[in-house]
């Protein structure tokens, strides 16, 4: 009997990554722009999925997959109170979605009248940040209640980020956030990134976001 | 946290590769592990001896290689490392910088008997 090394070099996520795939390709047939929303809890996910809603609902048919930990239907009782249609994930106590989960939550949402989904992740900042689910665009919502060191003590949630969103804004004279040693953080891990400082209680800042979203919807739509 | 799922998705790697050699047992089983890659402690070994139980993968041990986090400035040129707080550029203070290392995390190689 002999032992034998044998090179392996496969990525610990590879069957999630390749489920991942599958996701995208379908949301891009269906012409779907797609929103993985990642943040802790408080930070405002389910706030700024409706606040977005208001702006955008009559423009676009959006569908949401809300991801939580516990068998409740409290967020998607208030999309589906806003109009539009929502299934929600239990994850059975697991701190992120998987690229599985979002399989099942896709089909169960009427794809083919869609312009958009948004995926609200599990509050969390390390783990959804492992697990590819195939989306357009991950995007993480920073609340100035948090702390500004959260890039500094999360730094890989905010690697694979392709818009940053800073909520609460209207806070900002009470809480001691230091933006420029934020931004720093963020700079450092996501050179670039592109960032809407917003607040969903007064609706600020709303409107520069909405822009973008409206731009990457029609974009796909017309792919 | 997610390290029972992480040490499962390792058990279908090496179990993949260990079928395909046709191996009789896994011994060793060797990771490459970023610091900014995904939170992964010793734990993972304590989940190891549950998940592998009973696989030819039973008992083989873990290796970790972690790899730190390595910047290079896009001003200056000159790489540094981070081992803790994230930092600019040492030299000459820029934020313009790229990772060059650190988000690593794979299964390098594993070691089987025939």
């Amino acid at each position: 009997m002999s032992a034998i090394r044998v090179p392996v070099v496969e990525k610990i996520f590879s069957a999630n990554d390749r489920m991942a795939a599958l996701n995208h390709r379908l949301l891009n047939q269906e012409h779907i722009y797609s929103i993985n929303l990642m943040a802790s809890p408080g930070a405002g996910k389910t706030s700024f999925i409706l606040e977005t809603i208001q702006h955008i609902g009559n423009e676009f048919k959006l569908g949401v997959i809300e991801g939580d930990t516990a068998p409740v239907t409290i967020d998607s009782d208030k999309v589906v109170a806003a109009g539009m249609p929502a299934v929600q994930i239990n994850t059975g106590g697991d701190c992120h979605l998987d690229a599985a989960m979002l399989s099942d939550g896709l089909s169960r949402l009427p794809l083919s009248t869609l312009d958009l989904v948004i995926i609200e992740n599990v509050g969390n900042l390390i783990c959804p940040a492992a697990w590819d689910l195939g989306t357009h665009a991950n995007i993480l919502i920073a609340s100035i209640p948090e702390g500004d060191d959260k890039p500094y003590k999360y730094p890989n949630i905010y690697r694979g980020l392709k818009v940053l969103i800073i909520n609460k804004i209207d806070l900002t004279p009470y809480i001691n956030f230091n933006m420029e040693y934020f931004r720093q953080g963020v700079e450092l891990l996501n050179p670039g990134l592109v960032t809407f400082p917003v607040s969903c209680r007064t609706g600020e800042g709303f409107e520069a976001w909405i822009d973008w979203l409206r731009s990457q919807v029609l974009d796909q739509r017309s792919n | 946290m997610h390290e029972l799922s992480v040490t499962e998705n390792i058990l279908d790697i090496a179990l993949s590769h260990a079928n395909t050699n046709h191996a009789k047992r896994v011994t060793d089983i060797y990771l490459v592990i970023g610091r900014l890659s995904s939170i992964v402690d010793d734990s993972v070994q304590l989940y190891w001896d549950f998940v592998s139980e009973g696989s030819i993968c039973e008992a083989a041990k873990l290796h970790f290689e972690r790899k730190p986090a390595v910047f290079r400035c896009q001003d200056c040129g000159s790489e540094y490392q981070i081992d803790s707080d994230l930092t600019p550029c040492p030299t000459c203070n820029s934020f313009r910088t790229i990772i060059i290392s650190g988000e690593e995390f794979f299964v390098d190689s594993i070691e089987i008997e025939k």
